[in-house]
């Protein structure tokens, strides 16, 4: 297609002035009302015994939800690229159910299981322990909702790298396990990566799902994203400026996430 | 999924144990949970059911959330064509910084995104415009957090299309927009509709953007999140089923004018 000069620039300026409007004003928004009344403001938001332990449940749930995915993503990958056979098949079809299904009727669905009125809340409650409304359902709901993307980035890339350099490595006498570490896992390290960084920014951010499991008590099971929501709902201006000072938080994480994802989107052997 | 060739014994090939533990984890973290929504919604009398699904409430919070998540698939097919064609066949200075930035709303979480918008649209509008609590502002949310399914579908398809058919369409006297019409978008549609389709499903289940700026508009998930909190878990499972089956009915739909189409 030939086109005219003119005509291109005006498809770059409608794309461009589209991407601005619709995410560079935002991201400048969430700084602007942080700091509008001084550093010293929001950092006082940003250190309340709320905010801090917010932020350190919000690290605690990806440190227990990304690598059990990460491990469960290599596995599963493997078993439907490698496996044939009706159950791997089934496997391939339902790992995309996370993401069909919404946040709140996942955080329903624990609910109906571990809740006191659920399947098995009554054994839970008699053995003392509590899921529902406590920081075990939101691990729960936090790896429910991030499940799905370590498999869906190294399945493409293992049938992509084949098996050829691991029957030779077989060929060679080496077991099993070290083909895996030498060769394997080597070949499929960038989408490994790049899954375990999608997974981590969701669940970072996760609000939908654990907002119907948590209590919202700050110290428990409050997160950095329900912090936002708590205190964004609330009324008042200097609430206002809490709920920004936690955003900003988020959108400096979600930054760093972002350069991570650049760098390493160009190593995937595939773009999606 | 593309599977490969029956894997040979001697490479790395899964075991029995290892498809038994996926399916295991799959079925205690995902399969168990979505099966006791069902069945929740289904061991109840069916005028009940019936009741909590076509009460005016429901009947129109469906309504509003299918039709604004179609609308933001037919907008984001648009726009995210657009950019990934700006993305990939223009070229200007800061162009590898807008792609970078395409992936933002995977990145970024949804409930400061909806925070930004009710600053951007809400009752202090530096613009004076106001949208919080309409289903325009639903929109927009909608709009933002389903941005990089479409260009990140898109862009690869566009990168390897092969531009001597279209020069050999240009010698031959067509015109832009026939050459477009005829030989760029039956090869991008697939990607399109496949984005799109993505958008959708995402923008039927959004909550995390909208709890903070949708007020009044009662769209689905803020109605099952009422429900529940409620203590009415019966209707939100009903309104729940019948959401997700819904959604997989538009989804299959999308698949099958994709699958026409095309040919």
């Amino acid at each position: 297609m030939v086109i005219s000069r003119r005509a291109r620039l005006s498809v770059r300026a409608v794309a461009l002035l589209y991407l601005v409007a619709l995410l560079v004003l935002p991201v400048v928004v969430v700084f602007f009302k942080t700091f509008e009344h001084g550093f010293g403001v929001a950092w006082g938001w940003m250190t309340t015994p709320a905010a801090v332990s917010a932020l350190w449940l919000s690290l605690l749930m990806a440190l227990i939800a990304v690598p059990l995915n990460t491990l469960f993503g290599v596995v599963c990958a493997l078993v439907i690229v490698r496996r044939r056979g009706r159950l791997a098949a089934v496997l391939d079809s339902l790992i995309d159910l996370p993401f069909l299904v919404s946040p709140v009727i996942v955080g329903l669905a624990l609910t109906l299981v571990y809740g006191i009125h659920g399947w098995f809340g009554t054994w839970f409650s008699d053995h003392g322990i509590q899921i529902i409304f406590a920081p075990a359902g939101m691990v729960l709901a936090t790896i429910f909702v991030s499940l799905p993307f370590v498999v869906r980035e190294v399945a493409p890339v293992l049938v992509e790298v084949g098996d050829e350099q691991e029957q030779a490595a077989a060929t060679l006498g080496a077991s099993t396990w070290q083909t895996f570490w030498r060769i394997t896992l080597p070949s499929i390290r960038w989408g490994v990566i790049y899954g375990v960084i999608l997974s981590t920014a969701r669940a970072l951010g996760e609000i939908g799902a654990v907002l119907v499991v948590s209590s919202l008590v700050a110290g428990s099971t409050l997160t950095l994203p329900l912090l936002v929501y708590q205190r964004a709902d609330q009324p008042g201006a200097s609430a206002t400026t809490g709920a920004y000072a936690a955003a900003t938080e988020l959108a400096v994480i979600s930054l760093v996430v972002l350069l991570a994802m650049t760098a390493f989107r160009a190593r995937r052997p595939q773009s999606r | 999924m593309p599977r490969a060739r029956q894997t040979p014994r001697s490479a790395v090939r899964p075991g029995g144990l290892a498809l038994g533990l996926s399916t295991l984890y799959l079925s205690v973290i995902v399969l168990l949970p979505l099966a006791a929504v069902a069945v929740k919604a289904v061991t109840q009398s069916p005028s009940s059911f019936w009741q909590s699904v076509t009460n005016p409430t429901s009947i129109r919070a469906l309504v509003i959330t299918l039709v604004v998540s179609l609308l933001t698939a037919v907008i984001g097919a648009v726009t995210g064509t657009l950019v990934a064609w700006v993305l990939v066949r223009d070229r200007f200075p800061g162009q590898r910084f807008i792609n970078a930035l395409i992936d933002l709303p995977f990145a970024l979480p949804t409930v400061v995104a909806g925070l930004t918008l009710l600053a951007l649209y809400g009752p202090d509008s530096p613009f004076g415009v106001h949208l919080a609590f309409t289903r325009a502002i639903v929109l927009v949310a909608l709009l933002f957090i389903t941005l990089p399914f479409v260009v990140r579908s898109v862009q690869p398809v566009l990168l390897e299309l092969d531009r001597e058919v279209e020069e050999a369409a240009a010698s031959l006297g067509a015109s832009n927009g026939v050459i477009f019409r005829r030989i760029v978008l039956p090869a991008l549609r697939p990607a399109i509709l496949s984005g799109a389709a993505l958008a959708f499903a995402r923008a039927v289940g959004e909550i995390g953007s909208l709890v903070l700026i949708v007020g009044k508009t009662q769209i689905a998930s803020i109605v099952i999140f009422a429900d529940i909190e409620s203590d009415a878990p019966q209707a939100a499972a009903s309104l729940s089923l019948v959401l997700i089956v819904l959604s997989l009915l538009v989804l299959v739909l999308i698949r099958r004018v994709g699958g026409r189409v095309g040919h």
